[in-house]
């Protein structure tokens, strides 16, 4: 693909508790991945394979033991609102209303009240939350409050958007519900995202890409191109052959990982 | 359990809530007047109690007078002024001294909460005071502060600081680690996480901390006041003990219950009204 890249991780590492007492876990091993602009991104594996300490290497939260992640060529230090986040808990500040929450992510923006409120109000409406904005977070369902947190991740534009597992939390039908929200959104501006989840149906839906993990440590296993039409629906996308071969695929490549063995690396 | 209508057609089924309902069912709603009626009703029971204990003579008015002498000292009290003598200056020394620690611990229990160097370099200290009676401070604090509002103030301080301290720094650390992490994804310094998110986070648990402490102030503000005071709720009760006058000892009892009451009452209906997000989990609806 002739897309610049958008996002570049080359040979991370992310050891834990190497102080001088504590059991060294390593949770990244020599992870390299990239992501294009405007691709949409997926990282599958086993629970606690070190997906969550991957992304939040990403969003600067967390240092890197070693290797280095790029963000548009230049190396990321620390967090900035270059890059935005969704995570699987619920985020919402409990004492502001919905449209309060939103515009919260505009504090470090250039924007006038008035660009504020438009921009709000645009990705209330894109998340379908119109006529919820003077609620706090507690008088919403789990799947609203994911649907709040999408707007504020999205309503100050960043270049790259992290999603860890976020619809993790909600009941199956919600998570549907969500999903086909995400595409739809997606489909429309088609920011760059590297979206988290253990779930492979979800992944296939959404991707361009996806990329396996191994049990922990975690490594790459695989690289995976879903190449699905698009604009996607869940009921088309999901009867289609080229569904049902990558599920089968993919599932076989996690089973793997479950039943095979799982050596603890030192570092 | 549900408490939902049932469909059944065109037949209108009765709400649950029209039913009479358990009034024991383990964490269960119940009609408002219920649960005030039995508050007030037990209260009453209690009067009751006392009215016939001392009416009837089974208990002699030494130890324990009839509620009608009680209310007479109140009178005479409010008539000659000494009851708002006594009140207000106790107030004014719960008042100052629950300040002062307060002021003194609110920035140290955020700092601590917050900055593990601020945590290490606080607690060995403060939980070696802490388990130090506030009561055995009193000879020294007078040796100190002489028997003014100084030393009542130095007790007050003594008897509240170290653990409001430590409840405000487990009340800023209850604040969740993604929502500070969240914070920085939108560009915040360290700064802008620490006001606009993690103090207004926290500060719900900080307002009870508040009403806890300021409880407890008054126990240790009447134990300063037994000891070395000319006025106040204390004092009152002390001189009534030489004397014997049982019923001025009661008075002041139920006075310090009553006015300890409208703080709990007050710091409850200000937090309803300062933080009308936070909902309480106690109750299924
Ligand atoms: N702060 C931490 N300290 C020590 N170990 C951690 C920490 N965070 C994560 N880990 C460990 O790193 C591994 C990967 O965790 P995580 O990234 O949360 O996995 P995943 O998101 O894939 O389920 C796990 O074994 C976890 O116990
Ligand atoms: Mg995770």
């Amino acid at each position: 693909m002739g897309r610049p890249i958008k996002l570049l991780a080359q040979h991370v590492w992310k050891v834990f508790g190497s102080g001088p007492r504590g059991q060294a876990v390593v949770a990244v091993e020599d992870l390299s991945l990239h992501i294009h602009a405007n691709e949409f991104v997926s990282l599958i594996g086993p629970s606690g394979c070190g997906k969550s300490t991957f992304l939040r290497m990403v969003a600067g939260l967390e240092r890197l033991t070693r290797g280095e992640i790029q963000v548009d060529g230049r190396r990321i230090t620390g967090p900035g609102a270059d890059r935005g986040m969704v995570f699987q808990s619920y985020t919402l500040f409990p004492w502001l209303t919905v449209r309060e929450n939103v515009r919260f992510a505009l504090k470090k923006q250039d924007l006038s009240r008035q660009a504020q409120e438009e921009a709000v109000s645009h990705f209330l409406h894109q998340v379908g939350l119109q006529g919820f904005e003077d609620a706090y977070p507690a008088q919403l369902s789990g799947g609203m409050r994911q649907r709040v947190a999408i707007a504020r991740a999205l309503v100050y534009r960043p270049q790259l958007l992290l999603m860890d597992e976020p619809f993790g939390a909600l009941d199956a039908q919600t998570r549907l519900l969500m999903q086909e929200l995400l595409l739809r959104i997606w489909e429309e501006d088609r920011t760059t995202v590297l979206f988290v989840t253990h779930d492979v149906e979800e992944a296939i839906l959404l991707s361009d890409r996806i990329y396996v993990m191994t049990a922990r440590p975690g490594r790459l296993k695989a690289e995976v191109a879903v190449e699905l039409p698009r604009p996607r629906s869940l009921l088309e996308t999901e009867s289609s052959p080229r569904f049902v071969e990558l599920r089968r695929h993919l599932l076989a490549l996690i089973r793997e990982e479950r039943i095979g063995p799982n050596p603890v690396g030192g570092a | 359990m549900t408490s939902s209508t049932v469909e059944n057609g065109e037949a209108t089924v009765p709400l649950d809530a029209d039913r009479p309902r358990a009034l024991l069912e383990i964490r269960g709603a119940i009609p408002a007047r219920y649960y005030w009626g039995a508050g007030l009703g037990f209260i009453g029971l209690f009067l009751l109690g006392w009215v016939l204990l001392t009416e009837l003579g089974l208990v002699s008015p030494i130890f324990l007078p009839p509620p009608a002498a009680v209310l007479q000292e109140l009178v005479r009290q409010v008539q000659e002024g000494i009851l708002w003598q006594d009140v207000s200056a106790s107030v004014y020394r719960i008042t100052v001294g629950w300040l002062i620690s307060t002021a003194v611990a609110l920035p140290i229990g955020i700092l601590m909460g917050n900055f593990r160097l601020f945590e290490g370099l606080f607690e060995p200290f403060i939980d070696l005071v802490r388990y130090m009676p506030a009561v055995a401070f009193i000879p020294l604090t007078i040796l100190w502060a002489g028997v003014g509002d100084t030393q009542k103030f130095i007790i007050l301080f003594i008897g509240t600081f170290f653990q409001e301290v430590l409840m405000i720094m487990d009340n800023v650390k209850t604040v969740r680690y993604e929502l500070i992490q969240v914070s920085y994804t939108f560009g915040l310094n360290r700064r802008e996480v620490l006001f606009h998110v993690v103090l207004p986070a926290a500060m719900p648990g900080i307002w009870d901390t508040f009403r806890i402490t300021l409880g407890w102030a008054w126990t240790y503000l009447v134990v300063a006041e037994l000891v070395a005071a000319n006025v106040g709720l204390g004092y009152r009760i002390m001189r009534a003990q030489r004397f014997l006058e049982t019923e001025t000892i009661i008075l002041g009892i139920l006075v310090i219950g009553v006015l300890g009451l409208m703080t709990d009452y007050s710091f409850k209906l200000t937090y309803r009204w300062l933080f009308p997000w936070v909902v309480r989990e106690s109750q299924g609806e």
